[in-house]
């Protein structure tokens, strides 16, 4: 499901602060870059709110965020629906027990880390990122939550690039994005 | 300044939520470890507001964060004071024109950059970071926003080790701080 399909006015404010910088980090790529984004008060503002109110009062404790730019989005919106935030981070970065999770990119291999004990069995959370592309950051990052007996209950974005079909590697979790990007 | 000599009533409870692993990343260093503040809503809040609570209304209207924790702190206190939020990255981060400023680490040099443009010359600035040691790493990041002709009105972290002495490398510039750990 997309916010863009429904055509909220306020969308069209968002993905116009959205800027597109051709051939990062390399040549071929139209790279989404949403630091215009967060220099708009109110644009910013208003992407944040469009996640609250989707997600406020549905009992969810745990918005877990995909470093680096899963962390600017992901607390406020923690801080709005009352859940913990729960940082997803490359190897090597927390502190303490962790559990880890490989995953493919398009040349050689990732890992994305979680603290244990962050996430308690039978928790209901979201995963938030600022995109979906592959999918495969996003699909290690709901393996974490799951090993630990979490419950996903959708995975939200604020851009999609659907050509890339992410959605599908995401094992029937929903998805939840506020722009398409072709 | 810091709220710990100030004696607010929520301090108590921000403190008692960070947890200190010992020998991370190498052996000799107590790592200061925030992710368990963000576990608990209340606490996370409390963090926020005492920043908001200090300078919401003082027409700060950029609010710069350090990667990667600084972006957990910056951007809810930039969406609750209306400023906007400016990502201060690890070279190669940020797509498009940057400045970046070099600084020293114990062994070696790193490297912060800002996006050209982010800022306007006359702007009022606040750095936000979760942990200021030497200050290094702040002193470079106030350095990016001043080559643009910012002010920056404060350096902001949760945590100081005033044993390292960072506060003097801030060139005068003040330095709130919630918590103190010798």
């Amino acid at each position: 499901m997309s916010a863009y399909r429904d055509k909220d006015p306020l969308i069209h404010g968002i993905q116009s602060k959205i800027r597109v910088v051709p051939n990062f980090p390399k040549p071929g790529i139209m790279f989404q870059d949403i630091t215009t984004l967060l220099l708009d008060p109110k644009a910013f503002k208003d992407t944040v709110d469009l996640f609250v109110e989707r997600y406020k009062g549905k009992n969810i404790s745990v918005v877990a965020g995909i470093e680096a730019r899963g962390f600017i989005f992901g607390p406020p919106i923690a801080l709005e629906i009352g859940a913990k935030f729960v940082p997803l981070r490359k190897p090597k970065k927390l502190p303490g027990k962790v559990i880890s999770e490989e995953y493919v990119l398009e040349y050689g291999k990732d890992c994305l880390e979680m603290h244990v004990g962050a996430v308690e069995p039978g928790e209901r959370a979201l995963v938030v990122d600022d995109l979906i592309a592959t999918g495969g950051t996003l699909c290690a990052a709901m393996q974490l939550l799951e090993r630990v007996g979490a419950e996903v209950v959708e995975c939200a974005c604020v851009i999609e690039l659907p050509d890339l079909k992410g959605r599908e590697r995401l094992n029937g979790k929903p998805l939840y994005v506020l722009v398409e990007s072709r």
